[in-house]
């Protein structure tokens, strides 16, 4: 069994679940194709094998959440968290993504075609993200490692509070948030835009991105300051 | 939690379809809100001299065995009104060549527990306690026809689950406002309405807002500015849709906590909390579908 397919117009959505958790592994498939989603929630949530996972329509919440090793491709857009907590593998979404995309990932790759939503990225502690149109406010806040590269524009308080997470921007940034700096690319930085566009199948000229990350100044506690942050 | 939907058509052929259209959106949200649902339909607007009131019968002690055609012989005989009384259990469309001030006030003298669901020339208005589900069928939703509609399913979090606190609520003429979120000023609000003569009829936080905004128009600012004044004064987590005799509008917070997704075809322009409530509608596949982005205004012509 190679390749089986999901119709979740006729089929409820924990039979692809289950099957993807048990069968996937145990009978190696290695695709599976899910039509009409309709916008339904936790759609392939909990991957733990190189499945292939293609879902053709719009997604609701959490979609590909804690993948691991999988790859998860939405032909339409994703709600809520789509991605979240991914360890490795790839989710792809090639419409927009809503708020909280890649919240909390730790490893593998996000690729998003359209806009992300608010919140993207937010306390990403590893892995990459890349967006090929805007991300929304309060992207990447609090975010502890890991990249974003961002094709477009940028919200209100990018990195704000940002630990060793590295962003790269191409368009116009609304305003950074607390201690988040843009810092001058090095050639490694130019190298790492490149890969992750690559990746992403995106073509931009990696000189067209400024690079943002912590000034690291709330690191440590300041006694003397006025606590006016 | 709550569940928020809106459907504007833009061809008058699919006006007689509106309700069965709207009805699969407003049960797709049920997991939002599961405890009360409500809507507001927008006819055809009857003449300048008319009015229509929608009356609610479920908090008086008769329920749905409300004397409605004594209603009407009671206001021929006090105010000398030749009311049409359209009447469905506990629910009730009164309309009359009126001054609708003063009927609703001898109303509320008469019948305190009758509850003044909406007043227009334009908009009707159901809303009770129960799913989804069961409130569409209660007021036959799927037999409504108009240009556009509010709708909304409900899970209480700032105050009971009664009838009255269900969404949309209303204030002044044509006008509706559904709330998914919770405000953070609601009392500041009304602290500084009441002083204009604003009288509320709820504890709930939406009402402060839908009084907010309509106190506004009738101020004279258009949709736009009352809007913007909106995003001033009103605090905490909102997406609001509302409705006016020609008008939806949508909004959301600054920090877009509380979700909303638009399909626009040639033929219509739907809202829901999730596009779940937009998958069954026709031609959706090729809808153009976004997501509202926050502190942005959204205002589509019926």
């Amino acid at each position: 069994m190679e390749r089986m397919s999901f119709d979740l117009a006729q089929t409820p959505l924990r039979e692809l679940n289950s099957f993807l958790h048990r069968d996937a592994p145990a009978k190696g498939v290695q695709k599976v194709v899910v039509t009409n989603p309709d916008g339904a929630h936790n759609i392939a949530v909990g991957l733990d094998c190189p499945v292939e996972v293609d879902v053709h329509g719009h997604a609701g919440y959490y979609a590909g959440g804690m993948n691991k090793t999988g790859t998860v491709t939405i032909f339409g857009s994703a709600g809520t968290g789509v991605a979240e907590n991914m360890m490795s593998g790839r989710v792809h979404v090639k419409g927009f993504a809503s708020n909280g995309a890649g919240a909390s990932m730790h490893g593998g790759l996000l690729v998003i075609d359209g806009d992300a939503g608010l919140r993207c990225g937010i306390s990403l502690k590893g892995g990459d993200i890349v967006v090929g149109g805007s991300v929304g406010s309060f992207s990447a806040f609090m975010a502890q490692a890991g990249r974003m590269v961002i094709c477009g524009d940028a919200g209100d308080a990018l990195g704000d509070s940002l630990y060793e997470a590295v962003l790269y921007v191409r368009g116009s940034i609304k305003s950074l948030g607390a201690d988040a700096q843009i810092e001058p690319m090095s050639e490694a930085d130019y190298a790492a835009v490149k890969s992750l566009l690559d990746a992403a199948g995106m073509q931009h000229d990696p000189k067209d991105f400024k690079r943002v990350a912590s000034a690291r100044s709330l690191y440590h506690w300041n006694a003397d300051a006025d606590q006016e942050y | 939690m709550c569940g928020i939907v809106g459907l504007l058509v833009k061809k008058p052929a699919l006006r007689s379809r509106l309700g069965e259209l709207m009805v699969p959106m407003l049960i797709g949200m049920t997991e939002r809100g599961p405890d009360s649902a409500g809507l507001a339909v927008f006819t055809e607007p009857l003449a300048e001299n008319m009015r229509k009131i929608s009356l609610y019968s479920g908090m008086c002690e008769e329920g749905a065995d409300f004397n409605w055609l004594g209603l009407g012989h009671e206001l021929k005989e006090h105010l000398g009104i030749d009311a049409t009384i359209t009447a469905q259990g506990n629910h009730a469309i009164l309309t009359a060549a009126i001054a609708p001030e003063p009927v609703k006030r001898w109303i509320k003298e008469r019948h305190p527990k009758l509850h003044i669901l909406s007043t227009g020339r334009a908009i009707d208005l159901y809303k009770d306690i129960g799913t989804p589900a069961e409130v569409a069928a209660r007021y036959a939703f799927s037999g409504l026809a108009g240009s556009h509609l509010v709708g909304h399913t409900r899970m209480a979090t700032e105050s009971a689950v009664t009838p009255d606190r269900a969404h949309p609520f209303t204030a002044g003429e044509d006008f509706c406002l559904v709330h998914n979120g919770s405000l953070s000023n609601p009392y500041g609000v009304r602290r500084m309405l009441e002083p204009h003569g604003i009288r509320f009829e709820t504890d709930n936080d939406t009402e402060a807002a839908c009084r907010f905004l309509e106190w506004r128009l009738r101020e004279g600012d258009d949709l736009e500015t009352a809007l913007q004044k909106g995003f001033e004064a009103l605090d905490g987590f909102y997406t609001f849709l509302m409705g006016t005799a020609d008008k939806l509008a949508l909004i959301r917070d600054p920090f877009a906590c509380k979700p909303a997704v638009v399909a626009e075809t040639d033929d219509y322009v739907a809202i829901a909390s999730e596009f779940r409530s937009l998958a069954h509608l026709p031609d959706i596949k090729h809808a153009r579908v976004f997501e509202p982005a926050p502190e942005e205004m959204y205002v589509w012509n019926a």
